[in-house]
């Protein structure tokens, strides 16, 4: 059943009082629905639309022009790699084909144990510590393929413990 | 080199906690704002000769000036934290340590627009700066620095963060309002400009985080002091995220007319393994490349760069030495546009993805020399043809590729 919990229904009240007109609360309000549920499935749009009043094709409409809304579910650590110019110079594309070996999955396929997936990325404002690395809300930086392994073990460690 | 206005106290310890930057002087140019008559900050920012610093370079002054007063509808300040230029990280850097500077800024600036609503539109994948940020602002708060009156005055402002959630095109300032409206980024067409109608059809200013920023300390040493540094049409000091195949990469503030290659050689370090210069792209993947030898002369400015055919654009300061192949160079570019074209406008939607296309044939040895020209034509397609500057910021960097490189792409071909 998609409903906010009590929790999240106050952070939703928080977030319209702070715009003078309530559509501009619905990204705010889609990522926390996302934090919520995992991803922007066709549930949590007609959720979102039918708490704010607006057609759940809408609310999958907006949340589909943006990256960081997923559009299906990604592992419980979705491992974005910049590809953009300076992170390419500095190997981003082994890191990715890294990626993929260590996980054994394709761009954007979720791992059997629903732990890890991988995808590209855009410049993520880490040139200078290229390569660079998103997971949820951390950064990981001066990457090469030769650490991707020991990253992703590390957050295989944090799962389990 | 290098007035440090912008990084003067960057490495102090606790910059980011009100108390350290309170006690390092942080706040009193707000005080001083506070104490003149908004127009007299407006005026004064226009003597500085401050320039929008996310890329475009419009004289902030000046932009502030279009704002029409007593329209009976509130006026928004947003500030344009979108940072996602490729080769783009100094506003990250003054996010990350010094958001003291920012909310200042922002409070100078909403003041002098009779602004009482303010928003800082920041990336969503800078995550890890949510909750520094609104720790930044609740410290504010706490102090009656934001609020129904800041700093005792009767002047009331709020500032919130928020958030995007992926899209390059949300740092163009008509999508980045149409984002905040809770829509997809689409940009709108200018006129009207958002000066007169933005967010929620009101007077509404972007400014990028440099730019603001660099208010307290021009309200604080005055615009003379601004205006004394840099040259004559490019007044003030600029922030280069430096990265590429440089021994020093990092963010830099560097005097407006400062020679590009002493920068690249002194404070940069150099190329590195000793390698040698190839090219270089000074202002983010979206102008013109520059030869290597083409820098000579070249000054690190707006006049001087726009000279030498380029941009000093966002100051993504990207430095390639002699095994850069320039066609795979160029696809990496030409991919990350097709992917973050809106799709709204056809030239972009198709031409992006299409010139993104012939290039991956080019590279893979299935081009002709006719794809080369294919590829200028695509150009001229985009090119000024569009409700935004992103097929624009995709022509740049093909058309000049193409030109100064064409042996390169001609290499590639079967025939």
């Amino acid at each position: 059943m998609i409903e906010f919990s009590e929790e999240a229904m106050r952070e939703y009240q928080k977030i319209l009082s702070r715009y003078p007109e309530k559509r501009a609360a619905v990204l705010p309000v889609l990522t926390l629905a996302q934090q919520e549920f995992g991803w922007i499935s066709e549930e949590v749009a007609e959720y979102v639309g039918s708490l704010m009043d607006y057609p759940p094709a809408d609310m999958k409409s907006v949340s589909s022009f943006y990256v960081l809304l997923r559009q299906k579910p990604v592992g419980k650590y979705h491992l974005e790699i910049c590809r953009n110019v300076s992170c390419w110079l500095r190997g981003a594309t082994g890191c990715m084909n890294e990626a993929k070996r260590l996980l054994g999955v394709e761009a954007q396929e979720v791992t059997a144990d629903g732990l890890f997936s991988w995808d590209f990325t855009e410049c993520l404002a880490s040139c200078g510590t290229a390569v660079a690395m998103q997971v949820g809300n951390r950064y990981f930086e001066d990457l090469t393929p030769e650490k991707m392994g020991a990253v992703i073990e590390q957050l295989r460690k944090e799962s389990a413990g | 080199m290098g007035k440090q206005i912008l990084l003067a106290d960057i490495d102090k310890p606790g910059l980011d906690r009100l108390e350290v930057y309170r006690r390092l002087g942080g706040y009193k140019a707000l005080e001083k704002a506070l104490e003149m008559e908004p127009s007299a900050v407006i005026d004064e920012v226009k003597a500085s000769g401050l320039r929008g610093r996310g890329g475009a370079g419009f004289p902030t002054g000046m932009k502030w000036s279009f704002v029409p007063r007593n329209t009976g509808k509130p006026t928004y300040l947003l500030c344009n934290a979108d940072e996602s230029e490729p080769g783009t990280f100094k506003d990250r850097l003054l996010l990350e340590r010094n958001p003291h500077a920012l909310i200042e800024g922002m409070a100078i600036a909403a003041y002098a627009l009779d602004c009482h609503l303010s928003y800082i539109y920041m990336r969503g994948e800078f995550g890890f700066l949510i909750k520094p940020i609104n720790r930044a602002l609740g410290e504010a708060y706490a102090a009656g620095i934001l609020g129904p009156s800041v700093l005792g005055k009767d002047y009331a402002l709020d500032m919130y963060l928020h958030l995007g959630q992926g899209a390059y095109i949300c740092g163009e300032e008509t999508s980045l309002i149409e984002s905040l409206e809770g829509y997809r980024g689409y940009p709108r067409i200018k006129p009207p400009f958002p000066a007169v109608s933005g967010f929620l059809s009101s007077p509404t200013v972007v400014n990028n985080v440099e730019t603001l920023a660099a208010l307290p300390w021009i309200i604080e040493n005055g615009a003379a002091a601004y205006a004394a540094i840099g040259t004559e049409k490019s007044k003030g000091t600029k922030l280069f995220s430096v990265s590429g195949h440089i021994n020093k990469p990092g963010v830099y503030e560097v005097d407006l007319g400062y020679p590009l290659l002493d920068f690249i050689n002194h404070e940069c370090g150099g190329m590195a393994n000793g390698r040698q210069l190839k090219a270089v792209i000074p202002g983010g993947s979206s102008v013109p490349v520059l030869r290597a030898d083409e820098c000579d002369g070249v000054l690190l400015d707006y006049e001087s760069l726009a000279k030498a055919g380029t941009m000093l654009g966002s100051g993504g300061f990207i430095v390639f030495d002699d095994t850069v192949k320039m066609p795979e160079l160029l696809s990496v570019i030409a991919d990350f546009y097709a992917h973050e074209s809106c799709g709204q406008c056809t030239p972009c939607r198709e031409g992006t993805g299409w010139a993104a296309k012939v290039l991956h044939n080019l590279i893979a040895g299935k081009g002709k020399k006719t794809d080369i020209d294919l590829l200028l034509k695509i150009c001229d397609l985009m090119e000024g043809k569009t409700i935004c500057p992103l097929a624009d910021a995709d022509v740049m960097p093909i058309r000049s590729f193409v030109t100064k490189y064409r042996d390169e792409f001609e290499a590639l071909c079967t025939s």
